[in-house]
């Protein structure tokens, strides 16, 4: 168990053509399912309707990061932030970042979403101040304990 | 997964991060890890070998309370406090999902620049 998600995939694609599949903001659109109108931007916000069977309700918005071209791609969004009923806009985003790698004409792509921790300052009691981050290891340990003494 | 389903998980994303907050310090980590085995303690007998005030394990308490992680039950003259497995297992459910959903939409990615 963690607080982030990292995932690598390898592509039978050269960088240059996962660079594009990943930023022209159609490109991202066809795999990703989310229909969005204008070119990603750093700084910018990017908006789009989804287009995933039974999710055509949801908006889709994710704050663009980085560009670094062929190297990286990065944006803020919530995740999850599926049901129009809630505002998410309180809430403090993650950070989703595309890495590439060029292995010979192939590329390694590795995905991280980080963040899952941050609470937004507004509920952020006094005592939440002194957290150091470094649960994961324990994480797993109470999870063990959980299992075993608190099945189902 | 449904997506009525899916909408109620992401219903807890606020709730979620609230529990990796307050799990994210070693004090109240190790009150949690205190309560694994489904105990039922005082602040005293929490604070017992603890270098740490009452006053500042009842801060902690209260932190985990917020979070819903531990609740506490009246016994008399002092509250007893227990573990509440149901968030920690509502934080792992839910980053699976978020895990789950990657990997369909790199494999879709992938579909996508190698045909």
């Amino acid at each position: 168990m963690s607080d982030s998600i990292e995932k690598r995939i390898e592509l039978n694609a050269p960088v240059s053509r996962v660079w594009r599949a990943l930023t022209d903001h159609r490109e991202f659109g066809e795999w990703f399912c989310v229909n969005i109108q204008q070119p990603f931007e750093p700084g910018k916000e990017a908006i789009g309707q989804i287009t995933h069977p039974g999710y055509e309700h949801v908006t889709w918005r994710a704050v663009v990061q980085k560009m670094e071209p062929e190297r990286l791609f990065s944006f803020t969004w919530h995740p999850y932030a599926i049901d129009p009923d809630v505002d998410f806009s309180d809430e403090t985003p993650t950070l989703v970042e595309f890495r590439l790698e060029p292995v010979g004409d192939r590329t390694v792509l590795t995905l991280t979403e980080s963040g899952f921790d941050k609470i937004p300052a507004s509920r952020r009691a006094e005592a939440f101040r002194m957290n150091d981050g470094g649960w994961t290891q324990q994480m797993q340990n109470i999870q063990r304990h959980l299992e075993t003494t608190h099945a189902g | 997964m449904p997506v009525s389903a899916q909408a109620r998980l992401a219903r807890r994303l606020p709730a979620a991060a609230t529990v990796f907050a307050a799990l994210g310090d070693p004090t109240r980590l190790a009150l949690v890890t205190r309560l694994c085995d489904g105990s039922r303690l005082s602040i005293t007998q929490l604070a017992d070998g603890v270098p740490l005030t009452r006053q500042a394990i009842s801060k902690h308490l209260r932190v985990l309370e917020d979070a819903n992680v531990v609740s506490s039950q009246r016994s008399g003259r002092e509250s007893l406090y227990v573990l509440n497995p149901k968030p920690v297992n509502d934080i792992r459910n839910y980053i699976e999902l978020v895990s789950d959903q990657w990997d369909r939409a790199l494999l879709r990615l992938k579909s996508f620049v190698e045909e």
